[in-house]
């Protein structure tokens, strides 16, 4: 089934700077699909495009195009931001319950869910913890259970991990793929990170700048779940050095030159 | 690190009674030395002796004081609070009334004082208006401004949330607005202050009951400098006592959260 389709939608801001050319593009349920590209390629416009955060210019963004209304309730979408975007005021259950609470969800039953959602994220202990008080990478958990609370069947992530280290970055990518697996999720990530990229993606959409449109597409066949194993394979590193060639040539490619790709 | 947490409680409480004490000994030892006398500057000594003579007749005016700019600070918070959230309610309403509230802050409060002591009979309540409009500002500028203050990734977020108006006003902007609406809090707690005392030399007597203005004025007429100087010294301190416990309530509401209230551990 269809989870995302989107028909030449373009965007031009009010300030008459063109974001993205018109773009089309399908991804299919179970995928983990990946956009990278140079900064200023679009890549977030795009992402909040398909969150509804903000309306094409023309063209059309449709969600679960084909879905029936009664497998409604299946159809939920979630959001894991750049930054955390915690609120520094509230504990982390609070935090995570958000969405609930604003979703009117009861007292006893949104602090259950919120508890097993950071269960996912192995914040279990840190549930009366202020933001301020957790490393970076935890804020980034707390982030990512307060997307899984609501038990979204599509997550867009904006480069959540870009601002973390390396190592926390691979450790979270991999509990990342765990969930993914398990949860019966369809995920949508940016990075700037071709090895990123290349661990997590079942499909890789390379983007160019200034405006920005879809370059080139890469699947990437390995199963999941991959592991330090893979990241150490030859078809890794040939995966790797292909998507730079690639983001090299997008961050090159001129203006106008889109049947180049 | 105990020894750092002692010379941070030193330097913070140490430090300034340190200075208060020698500035008192130099002026005693200069008031006595070049027998200053009394009636131009009395000596601290002197100042406390009359402190504690005229309690009776001090600490009815203080109190009086003191009821003013309590009245007047809870009258600027209610006040410049609502105002606050109209403002921010949208820009239209905010561009066609902030001027106003400007135009509120920059008159002289000794240049409308007397009209409204005239309008209104009760000198009492013509006082507390007074050192509202003096007090009123920094809350209503700054509690617009932290209203406005929200994180731009929360905002998405409640929006992706579907908050409604109400919710995203008390769960996202009232905690955002927090910090800065303490920031204009204790600024306006000296300003109340400040308008009770001058709203009180613009009016003069209040018939029965008067404030420290009132028994600054009248000492300053009688020469009675030691008196004037005691009545000073209760309006300071009274304006110390304000701020810190303005600071109090912004720590005791911010310590879990905002950087400004956070001490390092």
């Amino acid at each position: 089934m269809t989870v995302i389709q989107i028909a030449s939608a373009d965007k031009v801001f009010d300030n008459g700077v063109r974001a993205l050319e018109p773009i089309s593009l399908a991804v299919r349920e179970g995928e983990l699909a990946t956009l990278i590209g140079p900064s200023g390629c679009g890549k977030s416009t795009l992402l909040r495009l398909i969150a509804g955060l903000v309306s094409p210019s023309s063209g059309s963004v449709r969600l679960w195009p084909d879905a029936q209304s009664n497998d409604e309730k299946r159809r939920r979408l979630d959001f894991v931001f750049q930054s955390p975007t915690l609120m520094a005021w509230s504990d982390v259950e609070k935090n995570v319950r958000l969405p609930l609470d604003l979703a009117g969800v009861g007292r006893t039953e949104a602090s259950r869910r919120a508890g097993r959602a950071l269960m996912l994220v192995g914040l279990q202990d840190f549930r009366h913890a202020y933001p301020r008080q957790l490393s970076g990478g935890m804020q980034m958990r707390a982030s990512i259970a307060r997307a899984l609370v609501t038990d979204p069947s599509l997550l867009l992530m904006d480069e959540p991990f870009g601002a973390l280290d390396e190592i926390t970055r691979a450790r979270l990518d991999d509990e990342l793929t765990a969930l993914w697996t398990k949860q019966a999720l369809t995920i949508l990530f940016v990075t700037h990170s071709v090895y990123e990229a290349v661990f997590l993606s079942t499909r890789v959409l390379v983007m160019s700048a200034r405006p920005g449109r879809i370059f080139a597409e890469v699947a990437i066949g390995e199963t999941h779940p991959r592991g330090a194993a893979f990241r150490a394979s030859e078809a890794f590193a040939r995966h790797c050095a292909r998507l730079s060639e690639l983001l090299a040539a997008a961050s090159k490619a001129p203006v106008g030159a889109k049947d180049a790709a | 690190m105990k020894r750092s947490r002692a010379t941070g409680l030193a330097s913070r409480y140490g430090a300034p009674v340190a200075v208060g004490v020698l500035l008192l000994g130099l002026w005693q030892w200069a008031v006595t030395a070049y027998a200053v006398p009394s009636y131009l500057i009395p000596s601290p000594t002197l100042v406390a002796r009359t402190l504690v003579n005229d309690w009776t007749l001090l600490s009815r005016s203080l109190v009086f004081t003191l009821e003013i700019t309590l009245a007047a600070l809870a009258a600027a918070v209610i006040l410049g609070v609502a105002m606050a959230f109209v403002f921010v309610q949208n820009r239209v309403i905010e561009a066609s009334l902030f001027p106003y509230a400007v135009l509120l802050q920059v008159t002289p409060i000794v240049a409308i004082a007397p009209l409204i002591i005239i309008w209104v009979n009760d000198t009492r309540i013509a006082l507390v208006i007074c050192a509202t409009i003096v007090a009123l500002f920094p809350v209503v500028s700054n509690t617009t401004l932290g209203l406005r203050s929200i994180d731009a990734g929360l905002a998405d977020l409640f929006r992706l949330y579907g908050a409604s108006r109400w919710q995203t006003l008390v769960r996202l902007r009232v905690p955002s607005a927090l910090p800065y609406f303490f920031a204009g809090l204790r600024i306006s707690a000296g300003l109340a202050l400040i308008g009770a005392v001058v709203a009180e030399f613009v009016a003069g007597t209040g018939g029965t009951v008067s404030g420290l203005a009132y028994q600054i004025l009248l000492s300053g007429l009688q020469l009675n400098v030691p008196r004037l100087f005691a009545a000073l010294f209760l309006i300071a301190l009274t304006g110390i006592v304000l701020s810190t416990l303005t600071a109090w309530t912004a720590r005791l509401a911010l310590r879990h959260w905002h950087e400004s209230e956070i001490k390092d551990d």
